[in-house]
């Protein structure tokens, strides 16, 4: 079976566009394919696996944390890295100009030339930029 | 022959540089290429018959996708959909970009 990879490069910060959502369902669908699937978060993006992201409740609506269930994209990225297969690098210049270094396990941090490096050797390679 | 998918995100009706992913994959199927264009997000508002949009792409050739799930949060029914869009999953988008000789291009 050949195997297939699947690079992605990501710059919106969670909560500001689909951009995001629809990204997180392309790596969690070619995960389930059996594809590996590289991440190069830059710019905004290193804001996604944030360990410090925590849902909240509605008082608008009077709902509790439970009920709203909010969704947290560092749960979305801890969830995918936890499938396998996945290799998700931060910026590092980026996470350092946001202080956002305080991220979910198996995040790691790297440069432009990882990037590079996965594009170079993977199948295909998707950038998905901010508008 | 190389592969291209043309993945539109935004509405043609509050970005007018829908417009040129349109005349791209027309020109880039008009040299002999196989052309997807994969709607998703606010992009699959183009696809409602309705808005008589994606007409030229449809007479040339291109294949044109529409996100089950954007069409959902829009609520977009599967027959409200211009003909020769077909509504897709995005596991369908991935096995387009994995597929050999193919480019990219999100919008």
């Amino acid at each position: 079976m050949i195997n297939r990879t699947l690079t992605l490069a990501l710059m919106d910060p969670p909560y500001e566009s689909a951009n995001s959502t629809t990204a997180l369902r392309i790596i969690s669908a070619a995960l389930e394919k059996g594809i590996d699937v590289n991440v190069f978060a830059y710019e905004g993006a290193v804001c996604l696996p944030l360990k410090d992201q925590a849902p909240h409740a509605n008082p608008v609506k009077g709902t509790t944390v439970e009920q709203e269930e909010h969704p947290t994209t560092k749960s979305f990225v801890s969830s995918l890295l936890a499938i396998g297969n996945l290799t998700w690098v931060n910026c590092g210049l980026c996470v350092d100009e946001r202080g956002a270094t305080n991220v979910v396990d198996g995040v790691k941090r790297g440069s432009p030339a990882d990037f590079f490096k996965m594009a170079s050797e993977s199948t295909n390679t998707l950038v998905i930029p901010t508008k | 022959m190389t592969r291209y998918v043309f993945i539109e995100s935004r509405d043609p009706f509050e970005s007018r540089d829908t417009q040129f992913l349109e005349d791209t994959a027309i020109a880039v199927k008009e040299r002999g290429h196989d052309v997807t264009v994969f709607l998703v997000q606010n992009g699959v508002l183009a696809a409602r018959e309705s808005a008589r949009r994606l007409g030229r792409l449809a007479e040339a050739g291109v294949k044109l996708l529409a996100d089950d799930l954007s069409l959902r949060e829009r609520g977009i029914k599967a027959d409200e959909l211009s003909p020769g869009i077909r509504e897709s999953g995005i596991d369908a988008l991935v096995e387009a970009l994995v597929q050999e000789n193919t480019k990219a291009m999100w919008h």
